[in-house]
């Protein structure tokens, strides 16, 4: 007799806005709290504090425009933003500073989330839509200077990028990126080379949002429709379909796989986040505490397995926090 | 066989010929046929590869005399196995005998319209195949292009007419090579331009696309570069076939009754092409995972999965009373689609079940459906507001009906909207005049056929089977008795209504507004306001306003019997035939006798003179119903 899913842990209001984008800072040692960052599409930045429940500071640095993707850079002093602005603000929160240190003018007006890797100590590169239609954007940061721009053959048909990601191999190894395109495609790009070594049509719609571990060289996608595609990296670098898996209803948002790498979370249309097993996508829990669109899943970095927590962001303007399979 | 001396050679064929001729001129027209089904297959192989065969038959044809050519030239036309066939068999013959011109290049094409496609493709292939011939092929097909596009010849000349012409000139474009088009390109597009007007004003789907496909071909003929015309429309066999004549393969032997079905892929239409290298690259083919090899131990088996059994289908709910769904429909929020949505969907069902609620906003309701407009992208949209609509007339008929019927002639309308106004009348009507089961409108197979008007499709033609298949059962006279169930008996409920909306619909034909004039460029619409009012007529049957409905119809057809829309005419020869079926015999005699009489006379025109088969057969049942209904009053003893 299978339990009944659990209930949120607790649930985060006060963001007086649909919440988009969700990021959580609990590595550090003690004594530093642990902190969830969120993105709302009032343009704040929320900083909340999880000891207390409550937030710690609100920042506004997209001229109360949607902010659509915030990630850390090393640590919860630095923060990245990206904003319906069309700006990537970078910010530096050491000692309760607030302060926009640097941004970049993307010129993107679509929603497509920029890609964060670590490169080196101190240097990142940054993979966002460019302002041309379908090309894709590499900067290096802190220096902002482009490492290449991805341009698909003409007559491809990719469409605009919808979902980014970055990832290499290894420390040291080329970055690669992944692009998930208007079309329905996954595109696998060479960075340095700046060419596309391979494309595979997963869906018939765009697709929302992918997620990869580079461990199995397996993806994930999700997209408008029913069916969510994982696919595969094999070693000639050719992307190929590994399964699909059907919905009961149509739409995700957000996908993100748990960093051990054993579950995955996907934020849905249908107002529910769903916990599938990463290895052969058996579905584990349907959570259903939301009333409007989920827009964005996190998984959280504690160090103490079992501490860890996954957050969803939702249209109704809160943010539901659940502890799952944290005892694995 | 006779060893012919070279000096006399000259002669001889000639007097051969003449021998030959006199045999021929001896026998009647009745025997023209067996001579040619032997003469013409012999000579086509003898003239296959031997020239001075070829030369006696050319001969042979040209000494002809004049009374003759035509059939002859008929007759070889329809045996000849293939165009060249028949030029070996008739060689310049059109050229040089005036009757045979005449015959090839008027007569068969312009004034005859019921040769098979193959003989058009051997006349015309004929024509293209000889330098002097092209000529007089350039000329056929600038006379063919005059009459197609011309409104008057499309008025007043049969459909099966039309198709042959059009299949003449789609044929003669294939034979043409590119310089000819060239001299000719202005000429075809200013045919093209004037023929298409005349051929989209029509009532008639048919017709319509016909002109369609026509109008594509001829443009794709004559722009070999840049944009091509292309018009949206369904395929079906005929425009398949019509578009298969625009290519020719070059065949030697075509035997007249093959349809040129292989021909259509390669036809003009448009094909998509997918690049096919690049599909394969990309398709996604699944690699199915090997589990047998994957010994590891499953470690997703450690979690164990909550119970997702309240995991179903969204459901947006929809309201649950009619004024919520107004309050919905109306609203300017519009990011509640989804219950938008599902209030469209739900809407019908609420209507008739809450037929109180309905009653007091049903004139609201009816002309915030009359406006309702596709917010989303629903599947069926268009049935769903009809049915909507229906359902509310039909729960309160007498105030929506005033309502719709006066909207009907109002301002700033669109034909849309008027012909909605009019289906969803007709749609209520026939609900409303059908008996009740149960407190359901249910339609058994015992009574005549329930037929859903969707938009777009021709309902005049299914009404019509229905009044047909109603006419056959009265003109066959027997009467089976009611050997089937018995029907529970209950009010008729459109009798109370019927004049609520049968006398609006027709009073104000006449008056011309600013953006809708019946009698002028709208006849789209009269067309199917006259159909309408058939099928109200027909539907009217035992109520108590029938007579005075079948009155006035009978003098608002009267005036308009003249209109040249065919589509009109047969709209009006139907309203005779509802009215002939559902005003009482006795009515009819007592209170029209006069105006029945000139309606016979009128019926007697039709059936000889009016172009239009559908028209003609029409007349043809409403002399026969007249017939009928003489018939039986005089067997009725006084």
């Amino acid at each position: 007799m299978a339990l009944p899913p659990p209930d949120p842990q607790f649930v985060l209001r006060g963001t007086s806005a649909p919440v988009h984008t969700l990021h959580f800072s609990c590595g550090g040692p003690e004594p530093d709290i642990p902190l969830l960052f969120s993105g709302s599409e009032n343009g704040f930045i929320h900083v909340w504090n999880l000891k207390t429940h409550r937030v710690d500071t609100a920042l506004d640095g997209h001229g109360r425009k949607s902010v659509y993707c915030v990630e850390t850079m090393g640590g919860k002093d630095r923060l990245l933003s990206q904003g319906r602005d069309q700006r990537i603000c970078l910010w530096d929160l050491a000692e309760g500073r607030t302060s926009v240190t640097d941004s970049v003018f993307t010129e993107h007006v679509g929603f497509c989330r920029c890609s964060l890797l670590k490169v080196a100590q101190g240097r990142w590169l940054i993979a966002m839509a460019a302002r041309s239609l379908e090309e894709v954007q590499i900067l290096e940061l802190p220096s902002k200077t482009s490492v290449c721009t991805l341009k698909p053959e003409v007559g491809a048909k990719l469409g605009m990028p919808m979902c980014l990601k970055l990832w290499q191999l290894s420390c040291g190894s080329q970055p690669v990126l992944l692009a998930g395109y208007e079309d329905g495609s996954v595109v696998l790009w060479n960075v340095p080379m700046g060419k596309a070594l391979s494309r595979l049509i997963c869906h018939q719609e765009p697709v929302m949002s992918l997620d990869f571990d580079s461990e199995k060289a397996k993806g994930i996608s999700g997209s408008s429709e029913k069916v969510l595609s994982i696919w595969s990296l094999n070693e000639q670098q050719n992307l190929q379909v590994y399964k699909t898996h059907e919905l009961v209803n149509a739409g995700i948002s957000d996908i993100t796989i748990r960093p051990d790498k054993k579950i995955l979370a996907t934020a849905g249309w249908d107002h529910r986040i769903r916990i599938f097993g990463w290895k052969k996508l058996k579905p584990l829990a349907v959570l259903d505490y939301h009333t409007a669109t989920v827009h964005c899943v996190s998984f959280s970095d504690h160090s103490n397995p079992r501490d860890r927590l996954l957050a969803a962001g939702s249209k109704d303007q809160r943010i539901s926090v659940w502890s799952i399979y944290a005892q694995t | 066989m006779l060893c012919i001396p070279q000096t006399q050679s000259c002669n001889y064929f000639p007097l051969l010929g003449d021998a030959v001729l006199q045999v021929l001129e001896k026998i009647s027209d009745s025997l023209r046929e067996e001579i040619l089904e032997v003469l013409v297959p012999r000579l086509t192989d003898l003239t296959k590869s031997d020239c001075i065969w070829q030369r006696i038959c050319w001969q042979l044809v040209e000494c002809v005399p004049d009374r003759w050519m035509e059939a002859v030239v008929l007759g070889f036309v329809q045996r000849a196995p293939g165009a060249n066939a028949l030029s070996r068999l008739l060689g310049n013959l059109v050229v040089k005998n005036k009757k045979a011109q005449f015959v090839v290049a008027q007569k068969m094409l312009l004034l005859q319209y019921g040769h098979t496609t193959a003989v058009l493709q051997n006349l015309l292939g004929y024509l293209s195949l000889d330098s002097i011939r092209r000529t007089l092929l350039l000329r056929v097909l600038q006379e063919l292009l005059e009459t197609w596009s011309s409104s008057s010849a499309m008025k007043h000349s049969p459909a099966e007419q039309q198709l042959y012409i059009s299949k003449a000139i789609l044929i003669c474009l294939s034979h043409l090579k590119e310089p000819e088009i060239a001299s000719c390109r202005q000429e075809l597009l200013t045919s093209m331009m004037e023929g298409v007007k005349c051929h989209l004003e029509s009532s008639l789907p048919p017709l319509r696309r016909l002109g369609m496909v026509v109008a594509e071909s001829i443009s794709l003929s004559i722009n070999t570069e840049g944009p091509v015309l292309k018009f949206e429309y369904e395929e079906d066999d005929e425009t398949r076939e019509l578009k298969s004549l625009l290519v020719q393969t070059p065949s030697f032997c075509v035997v007249p009754s093959l349809p040129d079905d292989e021909k259509s892929e390669k036809a003009g239409a448009a094909l998509p092409l997918v690049p096919e290298s690049n599909e394969k690259s990309y398709t996604a083919t699944p690699v199915m995972p090997d589990e047998e090899s994957d010994a590891e131990l499953d470690s997703d088996d450690d979690l164990i999965p909550y119970d997702m059994s309240e995991d179903k289908e969204l459901k947006i709910k929809a309201p649950m009373y009619i004024r919520d769904c107004i309050e919905v429909l109306t609203g300017s929020r519009s990011e509640d689609v989804d219950k938008w949505e599902a209030t469209v969907k739900a809407l019908e069902s609420l209507v008739r079940r809450n037929p109180a609620a309905t009653r007091e906003v049903s004139v609201e309701l009816a002309k915030i459906l009359l406006h309702l407009e596709e917010k989303t992208c629903i599947e069926g949209f268009v049935e769903l507001r009809q049915r909507a609509q229906v359902a509310v007339l039909t729960t309160d008929p007498i105030p929506v009906a005033k309502y719709l019927t006066s909207q009907f002639y109002s301002l700033n309308y669109s034909l849309r909207q008027r012909i909605d106004i009019l289906d969803v009348l007709v749609l209520a009507a026939q609900e409303l005049s059908c008996p009740k089961f149960h407190g359901k409108t249910k339609h058994s197979g015992v009574q005549k056929p329930c037929i859903q008007l969707l938009p777009g499709s021709d309902s005049s033609k299914d009404w019509r089977r229905i009044v047909d298949e109603r006419i056959k059962r009265k003109i066959r006279r027997f009467d089976t008795g009611r050997s089937r169930v018995e029907l529970v008996s209950c009010p008729n409920e459109f009798n109370s209504v019927a004049g609520y909306f049968f006398f609006p619909l027709i009073q104000h034909f006449d008056r011309p507004l600013t953006t809708f004039d019946l009698l002028g460029e709208d006849h789209l619409v009269l067309g199917r306001l006259v159909h309408t009012l058939a099928v109200l007529m027909y539907l009217a049957v035992n109520t108590v306003a029938v007579t005075a409905m079948g009155k006035a119809l009978l003098e608002f057809v009267w005036a308009l019997r003249f209109h040249t829309d065919p589509y009109v005419r047969q709209g009006l020869l139907s309203c005779i035939s509802s009215l002939l079926l559902s005003v009482p015999a006795e009515r009819i005699l007592a209170d029209m006798t006069e105006e029945l009489l000139e309606t016979q006379s009128w019926m007697g025109d039709v059936m000889e003179k009016d172009p239009d088969g559908d028209c003609r057969r029409l007349a043809l049942q409403n002399l026969l119903l007249m017939e009928n209904l003489k018939n039986k009053l005089e067997a009725v003893p006084s």
